[in-house]
């Protein structure tokens, strides 16, 4: 069901990003309720946008409570206005958690920016998007949609019950009023089948920080992609000297070391694909994380399959790589010389620490590409 | 966008148990609107709150915000709306479906205890009763005004009003304070005869007083250089009293604005909407601690004496003691309220209430005091109707009941960047309350002059009562302000012991010092 009150909600959440309004920003506050989760307090983001008006200072600020305590004790701390929302929660001293609740809504601000490229209806339609759909009539919009017959039936209508309309002379002249407009509303449809297929290096060569990246960067990839698009298929495969595929846990929580060969991981994509996902039935999308470090004669190879078997049947093939101290970074080089920037299907995208990571993201999945 | 509601109706049992709840209301006296309930799930209960109880209410992203809230309090666990009631005739009311049978017959008895005092209450008198048409509206104005001019422009504009939202006249409803205005007088000369007939008898007062006399005492009793000072003086109040306008300084700064603002016309509707809605929902403000103390008093009576079956009880002293909760920071009006009724009930039960007992030292004598009237019950049926909580708690807040239910006053203490306990002096607390009902919690602001320095600028004017403006907030509400008057607009407050003009002239924020015309 659409509420209306879901466009009122897009329209604060637009302020709140700075999107619009930007006029109003400085009266955000980022206030928070207190949950409980089990044991531990969570931190319920919540901002506020006040808008200005003639108030009381803070020397008039304060009230009466119910209560021991006594004259001096303190009952709240300075920052949060007591009369305000932020409900003061919990006793001093205990710890409480920073959000861990609000994946749905950076999932939901990310989703505002990004799409799924280049996704053709194939197969038995396991995706399913939003679309828009023209359903109903309402009485206000813009003049390019108006409904000419619902306006003009509207229009008869009225000048019947006011006697106006002569039969013999039918002029029916709308007023404004009885204007009609088509209206739509966001219908969930099956568009197409897809599988995204994860591949992360997590050889010797890439530091905790880095694996910390990539993985940040795939989580959100991942996190949008679930968010979006219902009944996609997900794949992972990590890889150092050898590859495997694994489950989503598995894909997030490995340490492993060892050196790089990333064709091993090449090569279970290419299984994959030929085992499960035809090009023919499926939308296929490929992220590949690394630092660019490869064992030298591995290049070779790398390219090969991906020139041959993994290039042709993707939709997408997304390269990220993260910068390294140690390792060469040469892979992007390298894919960079043979394919250009502007390549058709591949996209790719140097990471330079945790602030490249959206843009990164933007690069892979961005409008308009 | 479709719009969709599909509230239900309520069914058979519920429908069952509002025929109870209501026939046992009536049987204490209650006197209520025809009430309808909705029953709504969850999310629709959200939304309907965030837009203060009307689905069709004007798009703004500030329901959105207040729903935003609403939902992440309720799914998080933390808070939860039990019921809504919306002063309108009928009335109409929300039941949240999750609830179980105990809460339903809680919030029904709830509920009419609210409709009862909107129905009687005399602050309410003069509400718009068919509001959820009046809103629906509005709503639909000002969607077409957005299709037309665009929603970022609107809106915009009605976050201005916002701004001015509160800068009205709750006694307005109430009193005339000029005449209405008179439009196009067509075809009636008499009106302006009676003017002239009065601009004479005016002319002839500001000649002076002139005592009857004899011819030759006269000069003595009507002596020229008197009448001559008097005339001066009479003059200059009169020109003084012209160069001024509006004459008196004026509270309801939104009337002002919608009468001399430059505004185009859907900006008139507009902000016209904005101040229809404000005095709409201004008795709720002013009535919060009566309102929801009434409704929780009559259902308590009700649910205790008829409404729950043992098997329920649990649930309903939970429910209760949910409601009843107190918080150090924030006095719960609905604790309050009830604790005050009961308070007022049994003073009245027991005549401890006028002369004899207000000057009575004996302490032991007071506490036993019985002198059976028997006339609790209809006091508070006539405290529900008169009062306001302001003048509530200023006539029935006493000593006892202040040390007896541990109220303190606290406020902020700039040193420790704390809110500490101020008090627990009867006075002070008692002091503290009534200054946060004053006016709303809001402060005072009049236009004093819309000609300032005879260059058609905006003067307001806040009536400093010991407590300082914000002052960031002050200039942006200025600025908003400015948005609508479009020449410069000016408030004289006070700031730190000295009387400040805060002004905004479109492009920047100025303060000056300024000797105030009632010093001089």
């Amino acid at each position: 069901m659409v509420m209306k009150i879901d466009r009122d909600v897009g329209r604060f959440k637009q302020i709140v990003k700075g999107k619009i309004r930007q006029n109003l920003r400085k009266y955000i506050t980022h206030g928070e309720m207190i949950g409980r989760k089990g044991k531990d307090l969570v931190s319920i983001p919540l901002p506020q946008l006040d808008v200005p008006h003639f108030k009381y200072g803070k020397n008039g600020r304060g009230g009466v409570g119910q209560g021991d305590g006594e004259v001096g004790q303190q009952v709240a701390p300075g920052e949060n206005d007591p009369n305000g929302t932020g409900k003061a929660g919990g006793d001093p001293g205990e710890h409480v958690l920073e959000v861990d609740v609000t994946l749905d809504e950076l999932a939901a601000i990310l989703g505002d920016e990004l799409k799924l490229p280049r996704i053709e209806p194939k197969g038995k339609a396991n995706v399913i998007d939003d679309k828009v759909k023209y359903t109903s009539v309402r009485k206000s919009g813009p003049e390019s949609l108006r409904h000419f017959r619902r306006t003009y039936t509207q229009a008869l209508k009225r000048q019947l019950t006011e006697g106006t309309y002569v039969p013999n002379n039918p002029r029916v002249v709308p007023i404004k009023d009885d204007r009609r407009y088509r209206s739509w509303e966001a219908v969930p449809e099956p568009v197409a089948n897809a599988v995204i297929i994860y591949m992360m290096d997590v050889s010797g060569s890439m530091t905790d920080e880095q694996k910390e990246v990539v993985r940040t960067e795939a989580f959100w990839i991942d996190t949008w992609l679930k968010s979006q698009y219902t009944g996609l298929e997900r794949r992972y495969i990590i890889h150092d000297a050898a590859a495997k595929e694994v489950d989503e846990h598995t894909f997030y929580h490995t340490r492993e070391s060892g050196g790089t060969r990333i064709s091993s991981a090449y090569k279970v994509c290419k299984e994959l694909l030929d085992k499960q996902f035809n090009a023919a039935e499926w939308n296929i999308y490929v992220f590949q994380f690394s630092d660019g470090d490869n064992w030298g004669d591995d290049n070779r190879r790398s390219l090969e399959m991906l020139t041959n078997d993994i290039l042709p049947k993707t939709n997408q093939f997304c390269y990220g790589q993260v910068e390294s101290p140690y390792g060469s970074g040469e892979y992007l080089k390298v894919l960079e010389d043979i394919y250009g920037r502007e390549h058709e299907k591949l996209v790719l995208s140097n990471i330079e620490d945790r602030d490249g990571i959206y843009e990164s993201i933007k690069t892979f999945l961005g409008k308009g590409r | 966008m479709a719009v969709t509601h599909n509230f239900r109706g309520l069914n058979e049992e519920l429908r069952a148990i509002q025929l109870q709840m209501e026939e046992h209301a009536r049987s204490y006296g209650l006197d209520m609107f025809t009430t309808v309930y909705e029953v709504v799930d969850a999310e629709q209960l959200s939304a309907v709150a965030a837009y203060g109880g009307f689905p069709t209410r004007y798009p703004h992203w500030r329901f959105g915000m207040e729903y935003e809230q609403l939902q992440k309090g309720y799914s998080y666990g933390l808070q939860k709306i039990y019921e809504l009631v919306i002063n309108n005739d009928p009335c109409y009311a929300y039941l949240l479906a999750s609830n179980g049978i105990t809460d339903h017959k809680l919030v029904m008895a709830h509920v009419c205890g609210h409709c009862d005092f909107f129905k009687n209450n005399a602050w309410f008198a003069h509400t718009n009763r068919h509001m959820i048409d009046e809103i629906a509206n509005h709503g639909n104005r000002i969607r077409d005004y957005m299709d037309r001019f665009g929603v970022e422009e609107v809106e915009t504009f009605i976050d201005a009003c916002l701004s001015l939202e509160d800068l009205i006249d709750v006694h307005l409803p109430f009193i005339r304070r000029r005449d209405e205005t008179k439009g196009y007088a067509f075809g009636g000369h008499k009106e302006d005869e009676d003017n002239e007939e009065e601009k004479q008898r005016e002319l002839e007062q500001a000649a002076g007083t002139r005592f009857a006399s004899k011819g030759y005492m006269d000069s003595f009793v009507n002596p020229k250089e008197a009448m001559a000072a008097e005339k001066k003086l009479r003059k200059e109040a009169a020109s003084k009293k012209e160069s001024r306008y509006p004459l008196e300084p004026q509270k309801d700064v939104l009337l002002f604005l919608l009468e001399h603002a430059q505004l185009k016309p859907w900006q008139v509707d507009v902000l016209s909407i904005i101040r229809d809605e404000a005095y709409y929902f201004a008795p709720q403000g002013q009535t919060k601690i009566m309102n929801e103390g009434w409704a929780t008093y009559w259902h308590s009576t009700i649910m205790t004496r008829h409404g729950i079956a043992p098997s329920d009880l649990v649930c309903y002293a939970d429910h209760c003691a949910g409601t009843l909760a107190g918080s150090r920071t924030r006095l719960n009006p609905y604790k309050l309220g009830v604790e005050l009724y009961r308070d007022i009930e049994d003073r009245w039960n027991r005549g401890a209430f006028g002369e004899e007992y207000d000057n009575c030292d004996d302490w032991e004598a007071k506490r036993r005091w019985n002198k059976p009237t028997g006339k609790g019950r209809e006091k508070i049926f006539e405290v529900r109707r008169v009062h306001n909580d302001l003048t509530f708690i200023d006539t029935y807040l006493t000593y006892d009941f202040c040390r007896e239910h541990k109220l303190f006053s606290f406020g902020y203490n700039p040193e420790n960047e704390a809110y500490e306990i101020e008090s627990r002096q009867f006075q002070e607390v008692k002091e503290r309350l009534l200054f946060n009902l004053t006016n709303m919690g809001r402060p005072l602001i009049y236009v004093r002059d819309a000609n300032y320095k005879n260059r058609g600028e905006l003067f307001l004017e806040h009536r400093f009562g010991g407590v300082e403006l914000q002052s960031n907030y002050a200039q942006d509400t200025l600025a908003a302000l400015f948005k609508l008057w479009k020449r410069p607009v000016h408030i004289e407050t006070n700031l730190e012991n000295e009387t400040v003009v805060m002004s905004f002239d479109g492009k920047e924020h100025t303060s000056e010092t300024h000797v105030s015309m009632a010093a001089t």
